[in-house]
């Protein structure tokens, strides 16, 4: 009993400190990774004793100091429990979120086998991501009319009309994988990408789904709420948009939040389209190589290399979601309505009508 | 006590603090907000009780769609505070009070030789995949007409919008 109560609250805290860290680490690689782009140095001036550890120090050690030492600012009219409450409330559905995703195949020590998910068995693995993910727009909603500010507000408005709107594309993108696979339970779906295709190329969801790859990924960048998305915050048309008012350690919970967003939308599209934690050629026991060469390795050096390699493809997409922000300009407002419903909507319903019909076909 | 009748009690406990919050505040904002509050923790109830499905849609589509236009319409109007009990209010309030007391009440009293509480269930209770199968086959034409009348409503609605 209490060996499993242990087990259990072992696997939250790794969850929450790898994406916490994750997220950290997501600030420091924006703030050096832009300067990179734009041909800047970029963050420098901190140091401790003359080392800067390349803006580590900055981002990492005074950058949070700087936030939760500064004045903690209300608006005069605004109010004051939900000014506090929004930023908890956009945080929270991030962090539960990565209840269901997989970050390693089963551990086996001991005599027990531990299956490298938080809430494993769940039959409603990809329901609940929806149903959490649609949660995060009460965060800037809240904050912006607590905020009571007209440039706020309208940033409020502007980011639950996106996210609404690319909800509805991302969900319908995402039944194509759900008709493959053939399960609901996203370690099932990870398992299910291991198997090859003519001996040779992974059975992997953006092999098979490569129309709902990009869907997915163009409205997981909307969800997040960054540009070409940054409807909410808009910095050239309205100030900070749903942020304006905020400062101090609430304005740290939303910038955490914002990253926060991004590592588990790199997690979810790692799971659902680039394997999960799957190696190709690993299987329980070793690498199986097409040729026939097979290389045999222990247990713990297999889970190990599984959990390696599936954080490795989070900062992959993290680092992909970064280039575009960084690349691309940004849509204005009736563009991004027109992309949400007059493209990706028509898209992915055209895609999960030709899935449907190929698996009619094949009559698997 | 067992953990589950333990995390029932602290789930109920919150549940009922958060439904007299929406009654009880002078803010709509604040109201709706408990009512999000409710909705949540009424999807964990669920979950508690083995029906991961309806907990999900619970939260779907009450908290996570619904809930947010309601925050939206009370957010754009900004309604002014009705006026101090009046007598319509307090009458319609009372008489749908005591209708849905009525209900509770008659949930518990046995009804000719059924189980009151604790109806079995079968494997794979509230799962997607059963739930599809009987949705999709047995009532499968009561689906498609409520999907039409949604439909002929959602045209409507943008219809009279237009005008």
């Amino acid at each position: 009993m209490i060996v499993e109560i242990g087990i259990v609250v072992a696997k939250v805290l790794l969850v929450l400190i790898m994406v916490l860290n994750l997220a950290g680490i997501m600030g420091w690689v924006e703030r050096k990774g832009s300067a990179l782009i734009q041909d800047r140095i970029g963050a420098n001036r901190a140091s401790i004793l003359g080392f800067a550890g390349l803006g580590l120090i900055n981002t990492m050690v005074a950058d949070p100091i700087k936030f939760l030492t500064k004045e903690d600012f209300v608006p005069p009219r605004g109010d004051r429990v939900l000014h506090t409450l929004a930023p908890c409330l956009a945080l929270f559905p991030t962090l539960v979120l990565f209840a269901v995703i997989p970050f390693g195949d089963v551990l086996e020590i001991g005599g027990r086998t531990i299956n490298l998910q938080v809430a494993p068995n769940i039959n409603i693995g990809i329901l609940y991501i929806f149903a959490m993910s649609s949660l995060s727009v009460y965060g800037i909603v809240i904050g912006a009319w607590a905020s009571n500010n007209k440039f706020s507000l309208l940033g409020g408005v502007r980011g639950s009309a996106q996210m609404i709107s690319y909800e509805i594309a991302m969900g319908l993108s995402v039944m194509g994988i759900v008709m493959i696979y053939e399960t609901l339970e996203l370690q099932e779906i990870v398992r299910g990408q291991g198997s090859l295709l003519w001996g040779w190329l992974p059975a992997w969801g953006v092999v098979l789904q490569p129309v709902a790859f990009l869907l997915f990924f163009t409205t997981a960048v909307a969800e997040s709420k960054r540009i070409p998305f940054d409807q909410p915050e808009a910095e050239s048309e309205l100030v900070a948009g749903f942020h304006t008012e905020y400062s101090g350690a609430k304005f740290l919970m939303f910038f955490t939040a914002e990253f926060a967003e991004m590592v588990t939308a790199a997690a979810i599209i790692t799971t659902l389209f680039f394997g999960g934690w799957q190696v190709p050629y690993l299987m329980r026991d070793g690498f199986h190589f097409p040729g026939g060469a097979i290389l045999l390795l222990p247990h713990l050096a297999i889970v190990l290399l599984q959990v390696g390699v599936f954080v490795f493809k989070v900062f992959f997409f993290c680092w992909l979601f970064i280039l575009i922000r960084w690349t691309l300009p940004r849509f204005r407002y009736d563009q991004v309505m027109r992309l949400g419903w007059k493209m990706l909507l028509p898209l992915a319903l055209a895609n999960v009508m030709v899935t449907a019909i190929w698996i009619i076909v094949l009559g698997t | 006590m067992s953990i589950e009748l333990l995390i029932f009690f602290i789930l109920a406990v919150f549940l009922i603090a958060s439904s007299l919050l929406v009654i009880f505040q002078r803010n709509p904002v604040h109201s709706a907000l408990a009512l999000v509050a409710a909705l949540f923790i009424m999807a964990v109830l669920f979950l508690t009780q083995e029906a991961p499905m309806v907990a999900v849609l619970q939260i779907f589509v009450y908290a996570g769609a619904i809930m947010v236009l309601f925050l939206f319409v009370i957010m754009l109007l900004n309604p002014s505070m009705p006026e101090k009990g009046h007598w319509i209010w307090w009458g319609s309030g009372s008489l749908g009070a005591a209708l849905l007391a009525v209900e509770l009440i008659s949930l518990f009293l046995p009804v000719h030789g059924t189980k009151p509480l604790g109806a079995e269930v079968g494997e794979n209770f509230g799962s997607p995949k059963l739930l599809a199968e009987i949705l999709f086959k047995e009532f499968v034409l009561p689906f498609e007409i409520a999907s039409i009348l949604l439909l002929v409503a959602l045209i409507g609605a943008v219809v009279l919008a237009k005008r």
